[in-house]
């Protein structure tokens, strides 16, 4: 089933004009500055992701507690929401919806919080990868591909099986090889 | 196995890095780590490679450089293993951007797992594909991708990355920027894809359904969207799956925009949802919001944009400074579809200029610049500038500018206007940009019957303001109407007189010059208001006289110069004095308005003035000398006299600009004595490189003495009002005193450059002032043999630091025994001037006796300094 199939043939060049990358990029910073999570749906060279990184974090940590989300910065939009120590961070254009970005923020946390059982920034810290192969299900090129947490939740959690597997296989098989060789 | 990488495990290495108190330690430990690391890599350490990787992305993510262990992302994606593989996706994904190279590499194992049989690294390569993908790429693996569509697992499906359409949508423009296409056709069609499997998940999928039948399909989907009942997986706040809702709210946007079937067609679900929607939560907001968007977008329906500009309204009003500023955002873009409907909201809308919250205010303030036009902007302007008393300072560079275009654009009165900008620039006026006092300047001095008004009004305010551009148009003012503000010429009804004597009027330059927070401009602009006043006070003449010369050994050159000048003037010619100081002329308001529209030329005036130039160049052209002598050019760096008084767009060119059209209210005299006054300012605007002040007064004079040719004319003119002796007296009297040095170039001996059996090459230098670099020499050949040389060329070479410039000879036979000489003059400019000399590589080609000859030879014993 393609584009056109759903929204006719005429339909897809407005479309095409219409829609673009939701969101750029994905930050996660401390309260003290440190990075914790980034994610690069535009094309940064790594250099322009290190100035980025600095020129935000100066922005949005000192910004007072009862302001809104929404920082203007360099003709995008940064939505940001801070959860205890950590502050996360998408950026969007101008005329991007900025509530649905910050609810979607907020659905990635549930997810976390879900998985992790209350999640603290120590969680996200020790297992990076697994916050970045949540936010992998739940965003794809800047795109929400997945609106259910549990659908999130289940593909999760049978990844993380498959790893086990493998790990349990990987040591019985170095059991029988040290059997075998003893 | 390797010694290093079997010791730490990567949550070892994170508590370690966490540890560290210091930079320098956590610098250590990674130097370490990436050192132990690179020695695994080094191995082919199969076992460690995982997790030699993952400590890499948390070594990249503190701002390490990690491009060593690029290639082990291409290894574990390589190996079989599902966990080996998921790292290395991340990997690829975490350390390496579009551009590098390496990804090339990754084309192939992308190929394999696609056609993997485990459908979760199928979907690992797919969303690895989704996030970094190059053009080339994406042509290898279209085949691959399009197969997946067959896909039956639903996750699969949905992460139907890849538009399979890209091969043929590349074909149109692959030579781009391919970076930003291909991200962008992608997400277009990532978009659709992902619509298309939500609307399948929820059972609509509209069959064959095409065209105008699409709309229908949609707005039915949404319906069953917004009506369906509580489901728990999808719930957001009481509503099932906001996501969903606002990307149908989206395409039908889309679809509605410029037809009006559609749009009429969608009518009936947008009002439901924008009334049914619960507004007490985010996600309930942002549907809301995405519906108002769609409502303003779609082709004309007056009940649905009152109802989305109610919204709005309420949002407005709303505690929650998030849904504030998406109203005031939303309201932008509704001014233009209802400007009516949000003036209803002007009053709320500049509450929210005066918010606490910068982002807030950002937009408050843009919007309400929006708002005015001619029937609000008396009391929109009045609360902005009350407000603007109260700001922070960072939010008052921002609410300055607003305001003093809105001044401008709707400056229905002159009155106002000054008054209005009076009131800014005693608030603000460290904020006011330059060429908005110059445009206040320029209106005053158009407003002839509000001469007495505005300078009275600049007094009081003087009074309670030190900032800076308010003290400029004050000294302004009070120099050219000072005699207004003591007489109280020209008093309106609404003022209340003030009695201002002579001297409180000095005061206020004296306080001026003397203010330590004044800058040099501002204390520039304070001794021509002194000078002027000079003139129009005549007993306080004494006491100018002596705040003058104070400055007299002033630092500033340009303070010192004027100090000495003006105290000359003061002293010793009175009867001129009257004539110099004159009155500006009205300034041309639009000539200034098209100068600062930047559709005219800066050097308007430059042909008329250039007739009474001094020709021997005292280091400036004359366009320049008004600027220079109000001081908004910066003459503190040495100017480059060839350079037409380098800040073009200064308003005070005008002055000059002027005097190409005098004024059809001057009467008779006025032309004749701008003139006299031109040159005169003309005199006194010289030598602003330090290396010539000395010489500067001097210089000027005893070369105007030397020229009075040009000058003669102008007496001419003068002598009506003021007889030409005065000008020559005034240069006389100067010239006397000071040691002149007739020429420049005296300062440098001559040299004999070159000297053969056959002929000697003299050379002459002189420096044109103003600028030390250049050199000009004056190069004079003579034949010291018997016979005459024909076809004589002369050509010189010089290192890079120089450069050289040749005119033509003087010509190319040069006669028997000295009896004649060719001449020829060369221009050097030392780009090392004070640390290198010059030198010079010769060559002198001629025919003697119709036989060639070649000279060649080397100068080193140019004078130093040169």
């Amino acid at each position: 089933m393609g584009l056109e199939s759903v929204v006719g043939d005429q339909y897809c060049d407005l479309i095409i004009e219409f829609c673009n990358l939701l969101i750029h990029f994905v930050l996660l910073i401390s309260r003290q500055g440190k990075v914790r999570l980034t994610k690069w749906y535009s094309p940064y060279s790594q250099k322009e992701r290190t100035k980025v990184i600095r020129e935000l974090s100066g922005v949005i940590l000192t910004r007072g507690p009862k302001l809104c989300n929404f920082v203007e910065w360099r003709g995008y939009k940064v939505v940001y929401k801070r959860y205890a120590s950590l502050y996360f961070c998408m950026c969007t254009d101008q005329d991007d919806n900025e509530l649905e970005v910050l609810e979607i923020i907020h659905h990635y946390v549930e997810i976390l919080d879900r998985y992790f059982g209350s999640v603290c920034e120590l969680d996200l810290i020790f297992n990076f990868h697994k916050a970045y192969y949540i936010l992998d299900e739940l965003l794809i090129a800047g795109e929400l591909q997945e609106s259910s947490k549990k659908t999130v939740a289940r593909l999760i959690a049978a990844q993380d099986a498959l790893v086990e597997t493998a790990k349990e296989q990987a040591s019985s098989i170095s059991n029988i090889i040290a059997q075998a060789t003893k | 196995m390797n010694p290093f990488s079997s010791g730490t495990r990567l949550r070892d290495m994170i508590r370690a890095i966490r540890a560290c108190k210091t930079a320098a330690e956590e610098r250590a430990v990674v130097r370490k780590e990436s050192a132990a690391i690179r020695a695994s890599i080094n191995e082919n350490d199969q076992d460690y490679r995982h997790r030699n990787l993952a400590k890499l992305m948390f070594i990249h993510m503190l701002g390490y450089p990690t491009h060593f262990g690029q290639m082990e992302c291409l290894k574990l994606i390589a190996s079989a293993g599902f966990p080996e593989k998921r790292i290395g996706y991340l990997g690829l994904m975490l350390l390496l951007d579009e551009r590098q190279e390496v990804l090339m590499l990754v084309t192939n194992s992308l190929k394999q797992d696609l056609n993997h049989s485990n459908q979760y690294i199928v979907g690992l390569a797919l969303c690895a594909l989704g996030n970094i993908c190059s053009a080339e790429m994406a042509r290898d693996l279209a085949p691959e991708v399009e197969r997946l569509l067959q896909f039956r697992d639903p996750n699969i499906r949905k992460k139907w990355a890849f538009p399979r359409s890209v091969p043929d949508l590349m074909g149109v423009d692959v030579s781009g920027d391919w970076n930003k296409r291909t991200n962008q056709l992608w997400n277009t069609v990532i978009l659709a894809s992902l619509w298309a499997l939500w609307l399948e998940r929820n059972n609509r999928i509209f069959d064959g359904v095409e065209g105008d039948k699409c709309t229908e399909g949609l707005v039915k989907t949404l319906k069953d969207v917004v009506n369906s009942p509580y489901s728990p997986e999808y719930d957001i706040a009481g509503i099932t799956d906001p996501f969903l809702h606002i990307r149908l709210l989206k395409l039908l946007r889309v679809l509605g925009q410029g037809d009006a079937d559609s749009s009429d067609c969608m009518n009936d679900i947008l009002a439901q949802v924008a009334t049914k929607t619960e507004s007490n939560k985010n996600a309930g907001n942002a549907i809301l919001y995405e519906c108002v968007e769609t409502i303003m977008s779609i082709e004309d329906n007056g009940g649905l944009r009152v109802l989305a500009i109610n919204i709005l309204g309420r949002f407005l009003s709303n505690r929650d400074n998030n849904i504030r500023y998406v109203a005031l955002n939303m309201l932008m873009k509704a001014i233009t579809v209802d400007a009516q409907a949000v003036q209803r909201h002007r009053a709320t809308i500049l509450e929210c200029v005066k918010d606490s919250d910068a982002s807030i205010r950002k937009r408050a303030l843009e919007l309400v610049y929006l708002l005015v036009n001619e029937s609000n902007v008396k009391p929109l302007t009045k609360e902005l500038i009350d407000y603007l008393e109260v700001s922070d300072q960072e939010f008052k560079g921002d609410l300055t500018a607003k305001i003093c275009s809105i001044v401008a654009k709707f400056s229905l009165e002159k009155i106002w206007y000054i008054d209005q900008m009076l009131k800014v620039l005693t608030e603000a006026g460290n904020f006011v940009k330059d060429e908005v006092w110059h445009a206040l300047i320029v209106v005053i001095s158009n407003a002839s019957d509000l001469h007495g008004y505005t300078v009275r009004a600049l007094y009081r305010a003087f009074q309670t303001s030190e900032q800076e551009s308010l003290v400029r148009v004050a000294v302004w003012c009070i120099g050219e109407y000072g005699d207004m503000l003591v007489n109280n010429v020209g008093m309106l009804d609404v003022e209340d007189p003030i009695t201002v004597t002579e001297s409180d009027a000095v005061d206020v330059v004296e306080i001026a010059i003397k203010r330590h927070t004044s800058d040099f401009t501002t204390k520039a602009m304070a001794f021509i208001a002194m000078l002027k006043l000079s003139s129009r006070f005549p007993s306080c003449s004494e006491r100018i006289k002596d705040i003058i010369v104070q400055y007299k050994g002033n630092l500033v050159l340009e303070l010192q110069q004027r100090s000495l000048e003006f105290n000359s003037i003061i002293a010793k010619h009175q009867n001129i004095r009257s004539a110099l100081v004159e009155r500006m002329p009205v300034l041309d308001e639009a000539t200034f308005m098209g100068r600062r529209a930047g559709s005219m030329p800066a050097t308007v005036s430059t042909s008329t003035t250039t007739s009474i130039n001094i020709p021997n160049g005292v280091s400036k052209p004359s366009a320049a000398p008004l600027v220079d002598l109000l001081d908004l050019s910066s003459d503190d760096t040495p100017a480059v006299p060839s350079s037409t008084g380098g800040g073009g767009a200064d308003f005070l060119q005008d002055l000059l600009g002027v005097d190409l059209s005098p004024a059809p209210n001057q009467p008779g005299m006025k032309p004749a004595l701008q003139n006299g006054t031109d040159v005169l300012l003309d005199l006194l605007s010289i030598g602003d490189p330090p290396a010539q002040s000395s010489l500067s007064t001097s210089d000027i004079l005893s070369s105007v003495q030397d020229n009075k040719l040009p000058v003669a004319p102008l007496d001419g003119l003068l002598s009506p009002s003021a007889p030409a002796t005065p000008v020559i007296d005034l240069l006389d009297g100067f010239a006397v005193k000071p040691p002149t040095p007739e020429n420049n170039g005296s300062a440098f001996p001559s040299i004999v450059a070159f000297e053969s059996s056959l002929l000697k090459l003299l050379f002459n230098f002189s420096k044109p002032p103003g600028n030390p670099q250049t050199t000009l020499i004056q190069a004079t050949f003579t034949n010291l043999s018997s016979d005459s040389f024909t076809d004589f060329i002369f050509q010189a070479a010089v290192p890079k630091f120089l450069q050289l410039h040749l005119d033509p000879a003087s010509g190319n036979t040069l006669p028997a025994s000295g009896n004649g000489s060719i001449t020829q003059s060369l221009k050097v400019t030392n780009s090392q001037h004070g640390k290198k000399s010059l030198v010079m590589r010769i060559k002198i080609a001629f025919k003697m006796n119709n036989k060639d000859v070649l000279e060649e030879g080397q100068i080193n014993n140019f004078p130093r300094g040169l």
